[in-house]
């Protein structure tokens, strides 16, 4: 009997048996399928790289254009749940997830993905433009195949790659409004790429046994805690002077450059504590300071890049 | 020619009997959907508007 439910278990992650939870999913249930708080800082940077762009876009066509990236990321990340499920199922962080948790079904979260995915990619394709539709068709691809099926259970470096995905809204919200590839977007794209390894691996160094116990390689998993650190560090000494250089290029004006100057200075200071303090509290005291300063770090970069670009524009 | 059954014309109680809780979600799905395509239907006649813009009154009569 056990063995038919294990069975049933499977195929049902994989989406292919009756679900589960059929009937028993609120709306609420496939808003949560959607990530809605990564749905909310890809908005966010996309908004950045919709109002640098240059060119006018009418406001009716950039709010369908923000619509279809959040919506596109939403899909990926509800494809995401539907491979992960088994995973999902056995670390705490993620248990009360909708398919874990029997209120959302795999074929459920399957279908809603495939749907919105098609219908993001298509709408921004038909109604915006058609490079800013394969960038994001693009990125739904990198997360949902290259990511999340085939690099997050077999390589150390899945977040690293895989953060490609996450770094890109501002370059699709660009091409949006722009039609176009500069070197400002592929920046904006490289200082979120540069960002996520040492954000992640600061969460996954207190959060290693969970994801031992689902056997998912982490960093910390496979080469230990200490050269995790060792990373981080690197990481971060690259990404302070990267995150500063559209001071450089003439791409951002003085307040950025404070900010960027600033905040990476305090990036670094927590990026060493996490680096020496390596046992016991302290350490895990020192590793969530830095994921959590990392979050506001980023945010507060591409608000000012957002504050420079509107100010900019009202006053010229 | 006697045995053959009369067929019984469906009724409410037959096939899947949803709970209260499960018929209450549905009709919360339903009214998210309608209240999505309603939304789309906007947007499209929106972007319509604004990709046509002037050209709307532009043609032969």
């Amino acid at each position: 009997m056990s063995d038919v439910s294990a069975s049933l278990a499977k195929t049902e992650t994989a989406g292919l048996a009756a679900p589960v939870g059929e009937g028993l999913a609120s709306p609420k249930d496939f808003i949560e399928l959607l990530k809605p708080r990564v749905m909310s800082l890809v908005i966010f940077t996309a908004l950045v790289g919709l109002v640098r762009a240059p060119g006018d876009i009418h406001p009716v066509i950039a709010f369908t254009a923000l619509l279809c990236i959040a919506v596109g990321a939403g899909a990926a990340g509800a494809l995401n749940m539907w491979w992960d499920a088994d995973i999902d199922a056995v670390m705490t962080r993620t248990q009360g997830r909708p398919i874990p948790s029997g209120r959302v079904s795999g074929q459920e979260a399957l279908a809603f993905g495939l749907t919105l995915s098609a219908f993001s990619v298509g709408v921004l394709g038909l109604l915006v433009n058609t490079l800013a539709g394969a960038l994001l068709a693009f990125t739904i691809f990198f997360y949902v195949v290259v990511y999340t099926m085939w690099l997050k259970r077999t390589t150390s470096q899945n977040i690293v790659i895989g953060g490609l995905a996450g770094a890109l809204p501002p370059l699709v919200a660009w091409a949006a409004a722009a039609d176009s590839i500069s070197l400002e977007p592929v920046l904006l794209v490289a200082i979120i790429f540069f960002w996520t390894p040492p954000h992640f691996w600061a969460l996954a160094l207190y959060r290693a046994g969970d994801y031992a116990r689902a056997g998912v390689p982490m960093l910390p998993v496979t080469a230990g805690p200490d050269e995790t650190r060792r990373q981080i560090l690197l990481y971060t000494l690259f990404l302070v002077p990267l995150a500063a250089s559209p001071v450089a290029f003439g791409y951002a004006g003085l307040a950025y450059g404070a900010v960027a100057i600033g905040l990476g200075a305090m990036m670094i200071r927590l990026a060493v504590r996490v680096y020496r303090r390596r046992e016991g509290e302290e350490a895990v005291r020192a590793a969530k300071a830095l994921f959590g300063f990392s979050i506001l770090y980023l945010f507060s970069l591409f608000a000012t890049l957002l504050g420079e670009a509107i100010v900019g524009g009202l006053l010229g | 020619m006697n045995d053959v059954k009369t067929p019984v014309p469906p009724g409410d109680d037959d096939g899947v009997v949803l709970t209260p809780e499960q018929q209450r979600r549905r009709r919360a799905r339903n009214i998210a959907i309608a209240a999505v395509l309603g939304f789309l239907v906007l947007l499209f006649y929106a972007v319509t508007i604004v990709k046509l813009g002037p050209n709307v009154l532009n043609r032969p009569l």
